[in-house]
């Protein structure tokens, strides 16, 4: 009997899943050679491994570390402000809004255009408070309603359907925004207006040499943050949310307005993407119809690698994505010998994706889904 | 309400709240496709001569569709309608008044506000041609009369008989598709020594004349009074009544009809349409293979772009002579086998990390493989092996003996295709009914319950992968070999969307759904980088392939020619609410099934 059992098991392990475990142990192997050989280089430059891959890297500094680490946090931060939305759609609805990437950059779009004419009134110099608040304010008008528009028209008829239809509506959404993005105001690429001196310039905070718009990127990011899990874990219309994630029927079944809630939803998620967008106009002050598509991708990214459905996950995703696009290169690439690594900071972000999905499908910090909801 | 005959409605017995619920949606899209640009940039494009232009129909439409859509009355059992009258061609031109007010404001905002720092648009340009280059005033009035008339004709469409909405319907269909086609029948005439032909249908600058306009509304309109749907009673009888070996024949005479057209067809073509079918097959050849990824085994490729890159870049390695670290400077068809097992490599490495995954997570992830592999390509790290951004330059044509395949003869390319292409098709007809292709429409339906009847589902799935990208990698290679050169630029994420739009317009799982749509999309919108008939899209074509794709999700998700199979898959809500109606219901329903 046990004979026979053993053999079963033994053939259910299938070509594709050592195939499979072939690839984690590779990528594993390579993360902890990469690790290991930026650690010895750092130790001994000249060591021998060093000087057959990558005879030219000097390895890091520490201050040059530091600012790796401080620019994926405060990219980081706005990819989990991006994150939410996706995260929070998914748990409602169970599937990827791929057009959310379309939703932030509409907020950044909203706030250049405010943001240059409140520069040509003068209002921008003179009370740069002010006209960051109004910003924001017009940033998180337009994404809300550029989400509940597209929840409207695009993803409600579509709601019974099979769950490919919305993602395959939401790539249409997404290109549609895109372009008409693109026809509105043009491809050239829009600067946002210069920031004043007392913020942009740099800070240095228990040794760590830190510009002030990335303590501003990741302050605004934690406030969302914090009004966020208020609303979410503290009201009324948190409660309905998460019943609603729960159970769509059996909450309707207790009262709640299942339709006004995912609206709320998408508005909510909407807006944490008109702040990301906001934020990201400060940080790299330029604003294309194509800043959504990756920062929308790498978001989604962060939302699977925290656990999708899960808020606080999403976040943590972002803030790991971040830094991961940002050091791994230099820490994992560069001292294996890969030259121009700073070109593959995408490619990385990707590889992240893989890599969770491959060791890990619920994510990090994701609770265990049943098989039906699992990737 | 409910008393069981209504007459028509009073006047001014109006839907207040639902015609301006309606008319407003028409302002806003009347405005929103002005300050877009489409206007502006395709009133460059004649349709009638002096009359009309593509940038005005993009206008135009709107009202008429809006008209149609207000008027509509929902139909409710056991509730009946009042007679449509009067009343409701008024909501129709009230309709189309509201859409025409928008652009009354509109010119007003452009003379007398300055808004063209955001608004590109926002533009002299859009202003002489709203105002027919005249005054407000003109304008205002003429687009008054025309949104009021274009309403209340849309509003009417649903009060005329059968007959005159069908001959309607040619009319402007027909005429449509002349305008649109002018390139194709004038390149056609050219090639069969007809040149009076297009001469009399087409003005020298393009466009139609307005005689010409006339006579052929008038003569599409006849059309279905002499047809008056004998055709579509033939084909029923036929299919009914027809011996199978009867049919086997005649789809055998039809088949080698097609066969001899496509043949003979290109010798009677000019470059450029040769050039455009060329392009059409390259990316039928895509849509073909993705149409296995996605419509028969259900797994939404979004990288696919990549398995058209390795089979553009292993033909660029295996033959040009520039190729920077290996070049062995082979012929394409050697080059051709190593695409092939390239390409099976690809499909297997990148389908093997995804096969366990659940739909989105399998298209987003393979979105990311797309990307990775074209970073890969633009990157540093693989320059001294693929050329980096400067890409592989100096691919030599494909040498057949008698006859070369090169870029610069268009003709040859399509031929190529041409025999890709069938290829393709055999393939995935043969496919479609064997266990295989069985097996990827049971998983697409149902991955747990397939698993359960004894599918190796894994196994399935991989194998779409890997016919999936093979189909691509021949495109790529043929790409490849037609341009001369590849770039990492070439094989963006776009193409991954053009293709999945190509398909799904076309309808998920069918082959003759697949042809139509690239043949219709790619052949008058055009690629992601090759233009199409109407070449004066370039900067819209991905605005409407947008909302193409929104619209077909929402209205017709089986998509052009449909799959009966799909179709029902996609509509079993509505059978199953049919047959919870009533008995009666539920025996319509059924026969409707069957039928489908």
């Amino acid at each position: 009997m046990s004979k026979i059992v053993k053999k079963r098991s033994k053939s259910r392990v299938s070509g594709v899943d050592r195939f499979l475990n072939f690839v984690r142990f590779l990528m594993a192997t390579l993360i902890v050679l990469g690790v290991v050989a930026f650690i010895s280089q750092q130790i001994w430059p000249n060591n021998p491994f060093a000087e057959w891959r990558n005879p030219d890297a000097r390895g890091l500094t520490g201050d040059q570390f530091k600012g790796l680490v401080v620019s994926g946090l405060s990219q980081g931060a706005m990819y989990g402000l991006i994150a939410l939305g996706y995260s929070m759609v998914y748990g409602v609805l169970g599937f990827i809004n791929f057009a959310h990437g379309e939703v932030f950059m509409v907020g950044t779009m909203s706030g250049w255009i405010t943001s240059e004419k409140l520069n040509d009134a003068g209002l921008w110099e003179s009370n740069f408070i002010l006209s960051l608040f109004l910003i924001i304010f017009v940033a998180i008008t337009t994404s809300t309603v550029t989400a509940i528009i597209t929840e409207r028209i695009a993803y409600r008829p579509l709601r019974s359907s099979p769950r490919l239809i919305p993602l395959i509506t939401s790539i249409g959404v997404s290109f549609f925004i895109q372009n008409a993005v693109l026809g509105l105001f043009g491809p050239a690429s829009k600067g946002y207006p210069r920031l004043p001196e007392w913020l942009s310039k740099q800070r240095s905070i228990f040794t760590v040499e830190i510009a002030g718009t990335k303590i501003l990127v990741m302050v605004v990011a934690g406030l969302s943050m914090a009004a966020l899990w208020y609303l979410v874990e503290r009201t009324q219309t948190g409660r309905a949310m998460r019943a609603v994630a729960e159970d769509k029927e059996i909450a309707s079944l207790m009262g709640i307005n299942v339709n006004r809630t995912i609206v709320i939803t998408f508005g909510v998620g909407g807006a944490m993407a008109g702040v990301g967008g906001i934020l990201w106009g400060l940080l790299f002050r330029s604003v294309t119809h194509m800043t959504g598509f990756l920062p929308g991708i790498k978001a989604f990214t962060a939302a699977v690698v925290g656990g999708i459905g899960n808020m606080g996950g999403a976040m943590a995703g972002g803030v790991f994505l971040g830094s991961a696009e940002s050091i791994a290169p230099m820490v994992i690439l560069e001292p294996l010998g890969v030259p121009g690594v700073s070109q593959l900071k995408d490619a990385v972000a990707f590889t992240v994706l893989v890599l969770v999905l491959l060791f890990k499908p619920s994510g990090l910090f994701g609770e265990k889904l049943s098989q039906e909801d699992r990737a | 309400m409910m008393t069981a005959t209504l007459g028509s409605r009073k006047l001014f017995d109006q839907n207040w709240k639902r015609i301006l619920f309606w008319g407003g949606i028409c302002a806003l899209s009347q405005v929103f496709i002005c300050l877009v640009g489409l206007p502006s940039e395709l009133n460059r494009r004649i349709l009638i001569e002096s009359t009309l232009s593509l940038g005005y129909l993009f206008i135009l439409w709107i009202p008429l569709v809006f008209g149609y859509i207000v008027s509509k009355m929902v139909e409710l059992e056991g509730i009946e309608n009042p007679k449509p009258g009067a009343a409701d061609l008024l909501s129709g031109a009230l309709t189309g008044l509201l859409g025409s007010l928008s652009l009354v404001l509109l010119m007003l905002g452009i003379e007398n506000l300055d808004m063209r720092d955001p608004l590109i648009n926002w533009n002299p340009k859009l202003f002489r041609l709203l105002t027919f280059e005249n005054s407000i005033a003109f304008g205002s009035l003429v687009w008054i009369a025309v949104g009021v008339g274009l309403g209340t004709i849309g509003a009417s469409l649903h009060q005329m008989s059968s007959q005159i909405r069908k001959m309607f319907t040619y009319a402007i269909f027909g005429l449509f598709s002349f305008a649109v086609l002018e390139d194709v029948i004038d390149d056609l005439s050219e090639g069969f020594r007809l040149e009076w032909l297009s001469d009399m249908i087409y003005a020298k600058k393009g466009g139609m004349t307005v005689t010409s306009t006339i006579v052929l509304a008038v003569l599409l309109a006849l059309l279905p009074l002499i047809v008056r749907g004998k055709f579509k009673t033939t084909v029923a009888r036929y299919r009914s009544d027809a011996t199978p070996d009867a049919q086997r024949r005649n789809s055998a005479i039809l088949f080698s009809i097609i066969a001899v057209l496509v043949i003979v067809l290109p010798w009677f073509l000019g470059g450029i349409i040769n050039e455009l079918l060329a392009n059409v097959g390259l990316f039928l050849l895509l849509a073909l293979g993705l149409n296995i990824v996605v419509g028969l085994a259900g797994l939404l490729d979004l990288g696919y772009v990549a398995f058209f890159a390795v089979g553009g870049y292993t033909t660029a390695v295996f033959t040009s002579p520039n190729s920077p670290w290996f070049s062995p400077e082979t012929h394409f068809g050697i080059s051709l086998l190593v695409v092939v097992v390239m390409a099976t490599l690809a499909g297997l490495l990148i389908g093997a990390p995804v096969i366990r995954m659940r739909g989105d997570y399998l298209a987003i992830v393979t979105l990311g493989f797309g990307e990775i592999i074209r970073l890969l390509f633009l990157s540093d790290w693989l320059k001294p092996y693929l050329g980096g951004s400067q890409g592989i330059t100096n691919i030599p044509a494909i040498d057949l003996g008698p006859w070369e395949v090169r870029g610069a003869d268009p003709r040859s390319v399509f031929y190529m295709v041409l025999a890709f292409c069938v290829l393709a098709i055999y393939v995935s007809w043969r496919l479609q009914g064997s266990r295989l292709g069985r097996a990827w429409m049971a998983i697409r339906e149902d991955e747990s319950v397939a698993e359960v009847m004894g599918i190796n589902t894994v196994n399935s799935k991989l194998m779409a992968f890997v016919v999936g990208a093979v189909l691509a990698s021949f495109s790529g290679a043929v790409l490849a070999a037609k341009v001369g050169s590849v770039f990492p630029k070439s094989f963006e994420i776009l193409v991954s969307i053009i293709i999945l739009v190509v398909v799904i317009v076309g309808g998920m799982g069918s082959i003759t759904g697949v042809m139509v749509g690239s043949l219709v999309l790619i052949g008058i919108l055009g690629g992601p980088r090759q233009p199409g008939l109407l070449q004066e899209f370039q900067n819209y074509k991905l605005l409407i392939y947008g909302a193409l794709l929104v619209f077909m999700m929402l209205k017709r998700p089986e998509g052009l020619v449909p799959t009966a199979r799909r179709t029902r898959e996609l509509h079993q809500e509505e059978y199953l609410q049919d047959a919870w109606l009533g008995d009666d219901e539920a025996e319509e329903s059924k026969e409707v099934g069957e039928k489908l």
